[in-house]
């Protein structure tokens, strides 16, 4: 018996550990089979402006992810990012054509964001209300906000000063700034989640709110300050996008929230919290983008982008679920 | 045997390894109350589970009036008249006292819409034989103790055979089980047999006709109580023989006088009152006590789990200020919760990640890094000093036995090292091989000077480990037996207050006031 059960657990622990790694080695394969499909598909896949622009595309998203994947992992969820990111866009946008320097209104911009995040991280820890209902709030109060601040026009912000075009527009040796942005937020938060002692409370609270507690963590300091980061991240976002357009529209980002929870989900991160990483959240997104890619490229029509894409979703969070079951069992 | 109405059958029942029921036979006649009496996990609740449809036993039959019958749920028991009254309360709280009361009527009518008119019409009816609480109320605003009447009102309506009541009268006044007392009566003149749960002597000895007496998961006696005192029935429920082996306990000659915790008079206003208790350098106290008595809660007081709203705590005779857990921690005090996998370990997370987790900031350096290596190294030292068997440090506690994942509970207390540690039921759901090695542990850390206090319903565990135990009732302690006074008897009177009656119903009438 003895022998039994230390034989299972001798082959489980790094069963266990191949069954992490799988989860992003899988969404690799995934990823090159479908590059490698396309390749065949269409001749326009395989070129260096695509994969440039696929890049892109999912760069600033991937910065919002970041902040999304650590708040799934306490336990939370943020619906309101999208109108935060919009929100960030308008409000720096509008305090620029008020005469303010580019600069300063996007810190403002993204501090504005920070507040919206503990406004509702308030909520959440002190009022007691859940991360969904909170945020779900938020995300019609902060889009009214972008309204009220745009008068529902979009603002034109061509007279940027170039140098600030530059963050969303430029490159350094032919590498986006955008994309140099991504990887350093993408590495540094993905080494701080491993390392730093606040970002493992983030595990901690999320895997077992009540042990935590138990074990002197004060839990709603943690998912009021993960609340907070994710707004902040999506304000980083928001002006990081009004640099790349030039424009902020008040529609801007509607939706976004589904492709980043779903980008996230698919990467691995538990919508019961305790689990999830960085990279495992980024490769999700870049799925949804080749996805996304492949199916313009093959002239699909644009009513069937949503749906395909739903699928995808859904298939990733059965085997997730499925893959938690085997576990619990 | 006259009449019998339900009759169990050599019935077993396993969960995983242990054996919750072995050969269990029971019968119930009609129009009789019968009592079911047996220490915490002798295996009376599992045998109630599988008569109320909730659990399936794995060997033996059911025989209902003559015909063997196989009950697949709750509500299959309860169209066959079998109806349970649970300890636990089991109600909606957002539904009105009326809907909880006939859940199970609605549930089965083929009726499209509610009459809600008619509904609490009937309900009045029902609830006004218990006590006079007003039907179209929220059940979750009533006390508990309305709560517990409806629960019964709930399973009058069942046009139930037998019913079972599990502990009733553990949260309701003296007056309120002298009417529950009397309708129960009632039921049994109009034929219908029940099965009555209780711990309290004295209501198994006014109430009931017989008792049956199971230990360990096996059947002991069945006997008319006209044939009984309640010393007997104690006695049937203990007379066990002690086949695990514990480590040696403290010799006289090594006692010490040195007090490392003290409790003085503490209260929370609620579940507990004027706890005293003193823990002596070098010793393993045990507390012991009735599931519910407040013992956990008494823990939790003590550690800063829960407010307190009297008394006072010292370690080492200095008085320590502690608002919360983190502050017990500080100080070195450091609780084991019963609920391993609820509020002791993270399941998901590294076994690593669990040993270090009261112990953060040791292992954080100036950048608010955690030290990787050394906290790999931490986890590493405690699984070997605890014989941890595990594949890595890095492999997640759920990939690990429960005795195993209780060594990394036990591991995470120690990685602060602790003056006190108290544990809560440290060894539930643990083999027999893991329990012995966790017992062998308490001792050498007893016998290194950290203060052990150890929560158990096994009396056996509470006897074969400790040097000294407490027993709590009601919220406060009821006696305290040191080498010489502890047997397993003298603990279940005190916990079930034998020839203490008087105090338990002033307390009870206090607690549902």
């Amino acid at each position: 018996m003895l022998a039994e059960t230390m034989g299972t657990k001798a082959v489980r622990a790094p069963s266990w550990k191949r069954l992490g790694s799988m989860r992003e080695a899988g969404l690799i394969a995934i990823i090159l089979a479908l590059c490698i499909a396309m390749s065949f598909a269409s001749p326009h896949f395989l070129t260096l402006g695509n994969f440039r622009a696929m890049l892109m595309s999912f760069s600033v998203e991937g910065i919002v992810v970041v902040g999304m994947t650590i708040l799934l992992i306490v336990g939370g969820i943020d619906l309101a990012v999208g109108s935060v990111v919009c929100f960030a866009m308008v409000l720096s946008g509008s305090l620029f054509l008020a005469g303010l320097d580019p600069w300063s209104a996007s810190l403002i911009g993204i501090l504005a964001s920070a507040l919206i995040g503990a406004v509702m991280g308030f909520f959440v820890t002190v009022v007691g209300l859940n991360h969904f209902i909170t945020s779900l709030a938020g995300m019609v109060i902060v889009r009214g906000l972008c309204l009220i601040i745009t008068k529902g026009t979009p603002l034109s912000l061509f007279t940027l000063p170039p140098a600030f075009k530059a963050v969303g527009q430029g490159s350094f040796h032919g590498l986006p700034y955008v994309i140099i942005i991504f990887v350093a937020v993408v590495v540094l938060f993905d080494f701080l989640l491993r390392r730093a002692t606040a970002l493992r409370k983030v595990f901690y609270t999320g895997s077992n709110e009540k042990a935590a507690l138990y074990s002197g963590i004060r839990t709603n300091h943690v998912k009021f300050w993960v609340t907070v980061l994710c707004s902040t991240l999506a304000g980083f976002a928001g002006v990081i996008y009004m640099s790349r357009f030039g424009a902020a529209t008040p529609t801007f980002g509607v939706g976004m929230e589904l492709n980043i929870i779903a980008a996230a989900v698919i990467g691995g991160a538990s919508l019961n919290g305790g689990s999830g990483t960085i990279l495992g959240a980024i490769l999700g997104i870049a799925l949804l983008s080749v996805v996304t890619s492949s199916l313009v490229l093959l002239n699909v029509s644009v009513y069937w982008q949503d749906m395909i894409k739903g699928c995808i979703l859904l298939g990733a969070v059965s085997i997730d679920h499925f893959l938690h079951k085997r576990k619990a069992s | 045997m006259r009449n019998p109405v339900l009759n169990i059958r050599n019935v077993t029942k396993h969960f995983g390894a242990v054996k919750a029921l072995t050969n269990v036979s029971f019968s119930l006649s009609r129009g009789e109350i019968h009592a079911l009496c047996g220490e915490n996990g002798a295996g009376k609740s599992t045998l109630m589970n599988i008569i109320a449809g909730v659990l399936q036993p794995d060997e033996g039959e059911i025989v209902l009036e003559g015909k063997t019958v196989k009950i697949g749920s709750p509500a299959a028991a309860q169209s066959l008249g079998l109806g349970l009254v649970h300890q636990e309360i089991a109600l909606c709280p957002d539904a009105s006292v009326a809907e909880n009361i006939f859940m199970a009527t609605t549930s089965r009518q083929r009726s499209l819409l509610m009459n809600y008119r008619k509904l609490e019409r009937e309900a009045q009816d029902v609830m006004n034989r218990l006590a006079p609480i007003d039907v179209r109320r929220k059940a979750g605003d009533l006390p508990i103790s309305s709560q517990q009447l409806v629960e019964i009102a709930k399973a009058l309506t069942l046009d139930c055979r037998v019913l079972i009541f599990d502990e009733p009268t553990a949260a309701l006044t003296e007056a309120e089980t002298r009417i529950l007392f009397e309708i129960i009566r009632g039921l049994k003149t109009n034929g219908i047999s029940i099965i009555y749960i209780s711990h309290r002597m004295a209501e198994i000895f006014d109430l009931c006709d017989r008792v049956t007496v199971l230990r360990d998961g096996h059947h002991v006696s069945t006997e008319p109580v006209a044939d009984l005192k309640p010393d007997d029935v104690v006695r049937l429920m203990v007379g066990r023989e002690i086949t695990q082996l514990y480590p040696p306990k403290q010799q006289v000659g090594e006692r010490s006088h040195e007090v490392v915790l003290s409790v003085r008079a503490l209260g929370d206003d609620h579940r507990f009152d004027c706890v005293n208790i003193e823990l002596m350098k070098g010793e393993i106290l045990g507390i012991g006590g009735l599931i519910g008595s407040g013992r956990t809660e008494i823990a939790e007081g003590i550690c800063g789990l829960r407010a307190t709203t009297s008394g006072e705590i010292l370690l080492h005779g200095k008085p320590q200020a502690i608002r919360n857990y983190a502050d017990a921690v500080n100080a070195g005090l450091v609780y084991l919760s019963e609920d391993r996998k609820g509020s002791g370990v993270f399941l998901d997370l590294s076994i690593a990640q669990n040993i270090s987790v009261l112990n953060l900031d040791a292992l954080t350096g100036g950048l608010g890094l955690i030290d990787a290596g050394a906290e790999a190294k931490l986890a590493g030292d405690f699984a070997r000093k605890l014989n941890i068997r595990m594949g890595s440090v890095d492999a997640p506690v759920s990939s690990l036995s429960g005795g195993n994942q209780q060594k990394v509970a036990i591991a995470k207390q120690l990685a602060v090292q602790p003056k006190v540690i108290v544990m809560d039921e440290p060894t539930r759901g643990i083999d027999v091989g893991a329990k012995s090695e966790i017992h062998t542990l308490l001792r050498e850390l007893a016998s290194s000077g950290i203060g052990i206090i150890v929560i158990s319903s096994e009396l056996p565990e509470l006897l074969g480990l400790c040097d000294r135990v407490i027993v709590i009732r009601e919220g406060t302690v009821a006696g305290e037996l040191d080498a010489e006074a502890m047997s397993e008897e003298a603990v279940i009177r005190l916990a079930s207050g034998v020839n203490a009656q008087t105090a338990q119903n002033r307390l009870a009438s206090e607690h549902a006031a």
